[in-house]
Formats: C-alpha cells, sequence, structure tokens
C-alpha cells in the first residue's frame, strides 16, 4: 500500500498549489460567513496574496515567464491598490462597522456545501484533459467563482456585494491558472484594467448612492420592481 | 504481536489512560494559570480532588432512581472502552481491531445518552437544562466529528482506527489539505465535546452559561469523582484521538518493547504539547453565548465537509 | 489603416471632450467626432466589399461581412444618435436636470462607449472582445445614473452588478475556450484570435467547449437581455438619458448579440450537433413571449419599448439559433431594421417625454396636436417595430416565421401569439398618447432648443426602404454574413 501511494504522491510544488487552493476556498467560505465589513476586505486581501503565491508558485515549476507578470498585476491590484481603495472608502464613508444581520449564515454555508460539489462535478471532465500542474485545482476555482456569487446574491450591502464581485474575479484567475497557466498577457492586462476602472467607477458610485440615500443598503435600491 | 503480549500491552495502555488522565487534566490547568498569570496550582490536584471525593459519601436525592446511581459506573466504563479503543502506543492491540471509528462514536453517544438521562432524573431544573444544552452540543457534534473520520477514512479506505492510524503513520510526507482542514474541525469538535471555552467554561457555575456542570450538580462523594474522572478520561481519549489520526508519527506497530517505549515518549511529549495548546486557546478565546454554539459547531461541520470533498477533488488521482 | 481610423476617432473624442466636454461648443464635438467615425466607417465598409475581409495588425483585427456592416450601422447609429442628442442634453440642461460636470462625463462617456462598441466588433481576439465588452458596461453605468435620481442610481446599481456578475461568467467560458483552443493552436495570444479558431474548429475538444457555450451564453446573453437575465434592461433604459436608452438599445444589445454569434460558428464547428442552435432557440424564444407578456403591463414609455428591444432581440437570437441561409439572412436583417426603428422610436420618445415632462403614459396624451412631427415619428415607429408591411421589420419577420413554419413548425404558434399580444399592447398604449385628448387645456410651454427630428424620419426612411427594397450589394453582404453564422 504503501508503495502506491508513494508512486501516486504528486509532486511537492503541485501539493503546495492543492494545499494554497484548499485555503483559497476555506478563505471563499469564511467570506460567506463573515459580517463585518472590514474583515471582509482584509480577506479579500488575504486571497488576492494567496492567489499571488500560487501563480507564482505555478509559474516557478512550469517556467511560464508571463505568469510572473499575472502574478505581479494580482499583487499589485488585488493585494495593494484594490483593498487600499476599498479602506479608503469604507473610511470616507463611514460604514465601517456595517453588520449585517440579514442573512442566516447556516443556511448559505449548506448551499455553498452543495455549490462546491456541483462546482467538483462540473469541473472534472475538463480537468481530466488538462495537463496543467494545477489541475486539480479548477473545480476550487469554480467553487470560489460560484461562491462569490452566492455571496453578492445574500447581501444586502453595496460594499460586501463589490466585494463578493472582486472575489469572483479573483476565482476566474485562479481557474485561468489552474486550467491553462493563464490567458495571453494582452487579456490579462485587459480585464486588470477593467476590474481597476470599475471599482474607480464604483467608488464615484458609492458616494452617489450614499449622497442620495445616506447609506449604502441596497434594500433602498429596490423600488424598481414590476407592477 | 503476539496474542499475551498483546492482552498485557493492550490493559498496560488502559490502565496508563486511566491513570494519566486526571494528569492531562492537571496540566492544562496549569499551564492555562500561566498564560494568564496567575499562580498554578499543583499539576497533581484533580488526583487530590479524586482522592477526597472517593472518602466522602455520597449524597443522593430521594427521588434518584437506580439510574442516576448506575451512570457514574456506565459513563467511566464507556469512557474506559473509548480509550481502549483509541490506539495510543500501538496499533496491533486486540480491542483496537475489535470497534471501528463509527463504534467509537457509538460509544461516545452511549454515554451522553446516560449523562442526560441521570441529569434529567432528579427533576431539577438546572439538571434538565444542562441535559438539554448538552444533547444540543452532541447533536451538532456528532456529524462533524463523523465527518473528519470519513475524511480519513477515505484517505486510507478503512474505517477501523488502528489501520487508519497504521497507515499514516507509514505514509511518506505529503501535504494532505483535506487532513489540516479535518484537523481544524476536529479541534473545534472536541472543544465541544469536552465542554471547553468557546462552547462551555468547566470552571464555571453561573447558571446561565453552564453545560456540563448543571448535569453533575446533583451529584457527591465517589459518584461525583467517577463523573469528574469519566470528564479527564473523555478529555485525554479525545486528545489521543487527535494525536493518532493526525500526528501519528511515533505509534509502535511491531512486537518490540522499545518499539512501545520510543511510543509512550513521543505521547507524551504530544500530549503535554497538545494540553498547552488546549490552554492557548482557552486563553485566546471568549466564551460565546450559548446561541452561537451551532454556528460554532457548524463550521465545524462545513470544515469538515470541505476536507472530505477536497480530499475527493485534490487527492484522488 | 481604416480600422484605426474607425477606432482612432471615437477614443480621441473620448479624450478631447473629457477636456471639454463641459465648453459651449462640446454638443457640437460630439456631433463632430461622431460623423468622422462614422465616415471612416463608411471608407472601411467600401474597402471590404472592393477587397474582401480583411485582416491586420498581427491579425488582431479582422473584418468580414459580418461585422462590417455592424460597424457600419453602429457608426450610423451613433452619429444619428450624436446629432439627436445635441439639443436634447442642452434642453435637459437648460431644466436644470445636469450640470456641466455631468455635460462633460455625458459626451466622454458617450465617445468611449462608442469606441468599446467598435472594438468589440473589429477586434479578432475574443480576450479582447469579453475586455471591450465589459468595457461598455462601465462606460455606460454612470450614463445610466446621469440624472443622479434614486431610481436612475437603482437601475444603474443593478445594471452593474447585474452585468458585472453575466460578463464574468463570460470571460469563464472565454478562459474554457481558451483551454481548449490551447490544445490544438498551442499556447499565446494566437490561441484566442478567431480566425485561427474557426479554421480549427472541428478539432477542439466538444465537452469543453459546450461548457463553454453555456458561459457564454449566460454571459452576453446578460447584455442582451435574454429572459431570464433581462432584469436589468428595462431600468437601465427608463432611468437613463434617452440617448444613452436609443443607443443602448440599437447599438449595445446589437453588439452583445454579435459576440455571441461569434462564439456560436466555434461551438457549432466543434460539436457537429444543434447545441448551440438549440440553447438559442429556447432561450430566444422565451424572451420573446415573456416580454410580449409584460408589455401590456408597462406605464413608463421608455420601459414599455425597453421590453420590446428584449422582444425583438429573443426573436433574432431565435433566427439565429435555428440557422441556415434564410433564419441567418433574416436575423441579420432584423437586427438592422431594429436597430433603425428602436433608437428612431426613443428619439421620438425623448422629444414627447421632454415636453410633457413625464415619462408616464397616461399622461402624454394627445401628440397629434401638441407635436404632431413628433406623433408621425412615434407612431410611424411604432407601426414599423410591430411589423407593419412596407416597413423593413415586416420583411425579417416574414423572413424568420416562413422559416420557422418550415424548420421549426412547434414554435410558430407561439412566436405568432407572441407577436399578436405584444402588437395589442404596443398600439393600445401607443394609440391614445397619439390620437388622445391632451392632458392639459394650457398649451405646453416651448422647450428652449428646437429638437432635431431630422434623425428620426432619416431612421424611419431608412426602414421603409429596406422593407421595400434591399439594395443588392447590400443583401449580397447579408448572404454573405448569413453564410458566416451557418
Amino acid at each position: 500500500m504503501s508503495s502506491t501511494q508513494a508512486l501516486l504522491a504528486p509532486s511537492l510544488p503541485s501539493q503546495l498549489i492543492n494545499l494554497l487552493a484548499a485555503v483559497m476556498l476555506l478563505i471563499a467560505f469564511a467570506m460567506l460567513a463573515q459580517r463585518r465589513v472590514l474583515t471582509l476586505i482584509n480577506l479579500f486581501a488575504v486571497q488576492g496574496l494567496i492567489l499571488t503565491a500560487s501563480t507564482l508558485l505555478v509559474a516557478w515549476t512550469t517556467s511560464q515567464p508571463h505568469l510572473y507578470w499575472s502574478a505581479l498585476i494580482t499583487l499589485v491590484l488585488k493585494v495593494l491598490v484594490l483593498p487600499l481603495i476599498l479602506h479608503r472608502l469604507i473610511r470616507k464613508l463611514n460604514v465601517k462597522w456595517d453588520v449585517e444581520t440579514l442573512i442566516k449564515i447556516p443556511t448559505t454555508m449548506i448551499v455553498g456545501i452543495v455549490l462546491v460539489i456541483l462546482s467538483f462535478n462540473l469541473a472534472l471532465p475538463i480537468s481530466a484533459l488538462s495537463g496543467t500542474v494545477a489541475r486539480g485545482t479548477l473545480g476550487i476555482a469554480i467553487a470560489i467563482v460560484l461562491l462569490a456569487f452566492l455571496m453578492m446574491i445574500t447581501r444586502s450591502k453595496a460594499v460586501p456585494q463589490v466585494i463578493g464581485f472582486l472575489a469572483m474575479e479573483n476565482g476566474l484567475f485562479f481557474a485561468a491558472t489552474s486550467a491553462t497557466y493563464g490567458m495571453p498577457m494582452v487579456v490579462e492586462l485587459g480585464i486588470a484594467l477593467d476590474v481597476l476602472i470599475g471599482m474607480v467607477i464604483l467608488g464615484v458610485f458609492f458616494f452617489q448612492i450614499r449622497e442620495r440615500f445616506d447609506s449604502l443598503d441596497i434594500r433602498h435600491l429596490e423600488k424598481l420592481k414590476e407592477d | 504481536m503476539t496474542t499475551l503480549s498483546g492482552i498485557v500491552l493492550q490493559f498496560f495502555e488502559l490502565l496508563l489512560a486511566v491513570l494519566v488522565a486526571p494528569l492531562l487534566t492537571g496540566w492544562v490547568n496549569v499551564c492555562r494559570a500561566w498564560m494568564q498569570n496567575r499562580s498554578a496550582p499543583p499539576v497533581l490536584t484533580p488526583y487530590r480532588v479524586l482522592l477526597k471525593l472517593f472518602t466522602k459519601e455520597p449524597v443522593l436525592a430521594y427521588n434518584a432512581s437506580s439510574l442516576f446511581r448506575i451512570t457514574p459506573y456506565i459513563l467511566f466504563g464507556c469512557m474506559c472502552l473509548a480509550a481502549a479503543i483509541v490506539p495510543t502506543l500501538n496499533i496491533n492491540l486486540p480491542i483496537n481491531a475489535a470497534a471501528d471509528a463509527i463504534a467509537l462514536v457509538g460509544v461516545f453517544a452511549l454515554a451522553r445518552v446516560f449523562m442526560a438521562l441521570a441529569a434529567m432524573d432528579i427533576g431539577t431544573a438546572f439538571g434538565t437544562l444542562g441535559a438539554r444544552r448538552e444533547m444540543m452540543i452532541g447533536f451538532l457534534a456528532e456529524p462533524a466529528l463523523l465527518i473528519v473520520l470519513f475524511t480519513s477514512s477515505l484517505i486510507s479506505n478503512t474505517t477501523s482506527l488502528s489501520s487508519i492510524v497504521g497507515q499514516m503513520a507509514r505514509m511518506d510526507l505529503v501535504i494532505y489539505p483535506s487532513l489540516a482542514f479535518a484537523g481544524v474541525a476536529y479541534t473545534m469538535v472536541s472543544l465541544a465535546e469536552n465542554a471547553r471555552i468557546p462552547v462551555d467554561n468547566p470552571a464555571t457555575h453561573l447558571e446561565l452559561t453552564m453545560i456540563h456542570e448543571a448535569m453533575l450538580l446533583e451529584y457527591s462523594g465517589r459518584h461525583l469523582a467517577l463523573m469528574e474522572w469519566a470528564a479527564s478520561l473523555k478529555l485525554f481519549t479525545y486528545s489521543c484521538m487527535g494525536i493518532a489520526l493526525f500526528v501519528p508519527f511515533g505509534i509502535s506497530d511491531g512486537d518490540s518493547w522499545a518499539g512501545v517505549l520510543v511510543a509512550l515518549t513521543a505521547l507524551a511529549f504530544k500530549l503535554a504539547l497538545g494540553g498547552s495548546l488546549l490552554a492557548l486557546i482557552e486563553t485566546m478565546s471568549a466564551k460565546m453565548r450559548i446561541f452561537r454554539a451551532p454556528e460554532f459547531l457548524g463550521t465545524a461541520f462545513i470544515l469538515a465537509v470541505l476536507a472530505m470533498l477536497i480530499h475527493l477533488l485534490l487527492e484522488t488521482p | 489603416m481604416e480600422i484605426f481610423l474607425v477606432l482612432g476617432s471615437p477614443l480621441l473624442g473620448g479624450v478631447l471632450l473629457a477636456l471639454w466636454g463641459h465648453r459651449a461648443r462640446a454638443a457640437e464635438l460630439n456631433v463632430a467626432m461622431s460623423c468622422i467615425t462614422f465616415l471612416a466607417a463608411a471608407l472601411l465598409t467600401w474597402r471590404v466589399i472592393a477587397n474582401g475581409p480583411m485582416i491586420t495588425a498581427d491579425a488582431q483585427f479582422a473584418v468580414d461581412a459580418l461585422n462590417v456592416f455592424l460597424v457600419a450601422l453602429t457608426a450610423f447609429v451613433a452619429m444619428t444618435t450624436a446629432i439627436f442628442s445635441r439639443p436634447y442634453m442642452r434642453i435637459e440642461a437648460a431644466h436644470g436636470r445636469l450640470t456641466d460636470g455631468r455635460l462633460r462625463l455625458y459626451h466622454a462617456m458617450y465617445q468611449l462607449f462608442t469606441f468599446t462598441m467598435l472594438l468589440v466588433l473589429l477586434t479578432n481576439n475574443l480576450g479582447i472582445l469579453w475586455v471591450a465588452t465589459e468595457a461598455a458596461t462601465l462606460t455606460t453605468v454612470l450614463l445610466v445614473s446621469l440624472y443622479r435620481t434614486p431610481a436612475s442610481l437603482e437601475a444603474a446599481w443593478k445594471y452593474f452588478i447585474l452585468c458585472g456578475v453575466g460578463i464574468a461568467q463570460a470571460l469563464f467560458g472565454t478562459i474554457l475556450l481558451y483551454f481548449a483552443a490551447e490544445r490544438v493552436l498551442g499556447a499565446g495570444g494566437d490561441a484566442l484570435l478567431w480566425t485561427r479558431l474557426s479554421a480549427v474548429s472541428g478539432s477542439l475538444e466538444p465537452t469543453v467547449i459546450s461548457i463553454a457555450f453555456v458561459f457564454l451564453l449566460v454571459g452576453y446573453g446578460t447584455k442582451v437581455g435574454l429572459v431570464p437575465l433581462h432584469n436589468w434592461l428595462p431600468d437601465a433604459h427608463a432611468e437613463g438619458p434617452t440617448p444613452v436608452s436609443a443607443v443602448l438599445s440599437g447599438l449595445l444589445l446589437n453588439v452583445a448579440l454579435y459576440a455571441l454569434v461569434r462564439c456560436k460558428v466555434l461551438v457549432d464547428g466543434s460539436l457537429q450537433s444543434p447545441f448551440a442552435g438549440n440553447l438559442l432557440m429556447g432561450f430566444g424564444l422565451l424572451s420573446v413571449v415573456v416580454a410580449a407578456f409584460f408589455l401590456s403591463r408597462q406605464r413608463d414609455i421608455k420601459r414599455l419599448f425597453a421590453y420590446s428591444s428584449i422582444e425583438h432581440m429573443g426573436l433574432i437570437t431565435f433566427a439565429f439559433g435555428m440557422g441556415g441561409p434564410i433564419a441567418s439572412f433574416a436575423g441579420l436583417l432584423h437586427m438592422t431594421v431594429h436597430s433603425l426603428t428602436k433608437s428612431a422610436i426613443f428619439f421620438a420618445v425623448g422629444h414627447a417625454t421632454q415636453k410633457a415632462g413625464t415619462q408616464i403614459i397616461d399622461e402624454i396624451q394627445g401628440l397629434m396636436k401638441v407635436n404632431p412631427t413628433v406623433g408621425w415619428g412615434l407612431l410611424l415607429g411604432s407601426l414599423a417595430i410591430l411589423g407593419m408591411p412596407p416597413f423593413g421589420v415586416f420583411a425579417s419577420e416574414f423572413l424568420i416565421l416562413t422559416d420557422a413554419m418550415r424548420h421549426q413548425p412547434w414554435a410558430t404558434p407561439i412566436l405568432l401569439i407572441s407577436l399578436a399580444v405584444a402588437f395589442a399592447a404596443v398600439i393600445s398604449k401607443v394609440q391614445p398618447m397619439v390620437f388622445g385628448h391632451p392632458r392639459t387645456d394650457t398649451p405646453l410651454k416651448r422647450l428652449p432648443f428646437t429638437p432635431a427630428q431630422i434623425p428620426l424620419y432619416v431612421h424611419l426612411s431608412i426602414v421603409l426602404m429596406l422593407g421595400l427594397y434591399i439594395p443588392p450589394p447590400l443583401a449580397e453582404w447579408y448572404r454573405q454574413a448569413a453564410r458566416l453564422i451557418g
């Protein structure tokens, strides 16, 4: 038994990537369960950091130079710039202690588990075809995307929704890295640019909402309904 | 291991568990006192308490039934059985092979049921309250514990604890993210099951918060001593199980007594470390409201399920 | 060369207007830049007609029959809308609904929006296609919330979040597509070039491609406004300024559908089965039915026509899903006439609402008496969009329906009933608006600037012409593009 196990044991970098992927999934769940906006932002930054680490690891193992750039973009954008913007935003908007009371966390968690199972199933045929070091983690990447999506649906405040959106982008980057060693450079730059512009626009937008409603509660934004 | 020396070693292991368990409790208390900058009680205090309680005469309520009287013995017996099932020093022992992980959870459940029944037997409000809370905690903790055990079983393709431990100990050093998750989940479950701090406080008698202690209020004398001893034994068993599942290195699987000696040293070291870790957790965290306990255990459950899923995705080639 | 002119002029316009967008002549600059873009597009079109498809700039841009006609259409509608918006936005500013800063934002974003749409159409790289589509969303978010009313903020937020989530799904689809392509074409930027992909589409891994298409459909389908992903569309149309509604309905939906069709061609090549077509037909049919039944419940005139857009997009999607030379031809024709007619309707609606000071249908009555030109425009536009005979929409709908009867007979009654319901709903709303009695006896106050009526009637006459006579080069184009779509 031990000899077969030794044969099947994946290489060390691959193990480390798996570990990082697992931690990213854990963070996705932690974000789902988190009530405080401030902690949410920090969790998002940590997720970005782990994404950077795993991208670096893949880049180093497979010597794909463009992945170093991709890791750099992630580091600058997702770990430094975006959390900084978000921190500034919530300080200026003074929503630091906004606590959500609306969602039932255990229910969300159960739905999250179902989503994870779903995405693992979805990933199986794809990762079977992939030849990358990190192919196993594709399921986790899809799960992160879906969990972020779930977070966006279940939150009623604007900032958590946006963090969900960004976490979804994290998952997609991770998917790109794990399935295909990242997208072509020009596309990745474009995506990064879009995310950055999106954040700036959102920043402007938050102030508009705030100015109009005195709060960032999205429940104010439910007037437009079909009658 | 031959039958005879197996039986001898099994007996030795059990005796060790029963005798050392209060020491572990004492050690945790000492560590906690140190970390909280208090002067520590002697590490042997639990033994003195037990000794004192055994010399006292038990006082029973008028309406106490026989159930109330036999429960301490059943409880102690269950814990002894559990301690014998969990492989601590060697993996080829007679009782180890007789019961698997699911049976072990069953033994714990049996003890819990009797304890809750006995607590309600007298009919005081506190006993019922404690029993109800204990059942809630158990109801939430058991699935999580089972899934942690299932994860380990999936990795080693067996539910027998000793086979699991044997395989884990022999395995090459491979990072198992699933085991890391399962380890965290297991720690959380253990905290709840052993009435430790984020869920319950073993040192409190505040009626609004206590769970485990509320069930012991009516006991005295040797009955109380057995109950306390059983609680210590439970903590010891859970610690040993955690060690066996997640850091089994050093456990002996051969015939030689030298191996057992090595295992004993390793176990002592790991238990000491584990005890101080427990004290650290208890010092760092605050007791949570009882209504938050489901959330705490729900998180443990989620972690355990995640561990299993991650194992299925990442670690099955 | 022309490609860079086509892309460069709106980009330059965006930069210039970001600097001078609040000056007195900004609106004229906006029109001028849009005219240059249109001229460049016309030049490009002429070049493609003369020389056939072209691929330039390291194969990063490709122009063929399918996108060149959309480029021309986009540049044209962008130009006419710019002309329409010149007096319209001035009147809004005079009414105090806009400040200088917001006017500057509007002008700059208008040009950048045109740029992103043209980039979507012209790029050969499916990754860039995604990036540009997302950028198109981003540029319009702030346009939808231009008035900063609670309702417009809500609409913009919904738009941002829904389209953002949708487009993220499309990104995942693109990643999967790249994953499949990489195995055939090798890693690197080339593996996302559409021309390269379509050449090897037969050897793309079918499982991955079909999963990818589902994600792409959800992603780009959100932007097309397919039911059940359409929630953002009526709100964004109703709450944004009318020129924005006109370009959203007339252009953005087309462009998103174009992205979807490009992907469908690859999927068809890989799967050799009607999987993608069936999905498109299903979503298209659902959109037609749901939108038709929602039409009668609308009280806001812009929401009414937004739902009508969903209905027509559903019809076009259905046509492309059905496939075949006739249906694809009809789909392309319908894209053209819908885009022209719907923007014309929004021009008319814009004037009418500006005059009445409200968007509620019950409060805008008797346009014939108040403002006959706008009244006639709204009436003719509505008749055209409902598929009345002399107009081009009739021709395309007729083609779609007859082809459906031949190939998908089960769908025909559903389509017919939905179109009838839509007809009844729209006519019952528009008729009193045009012929009813004005609500107030006091004449409405004159608008401070004369509205631009020419774009409205230019659009309508083109639609009329397309109904009676499709010029042979245009028909040839459509046929080529239809062959491309398959």
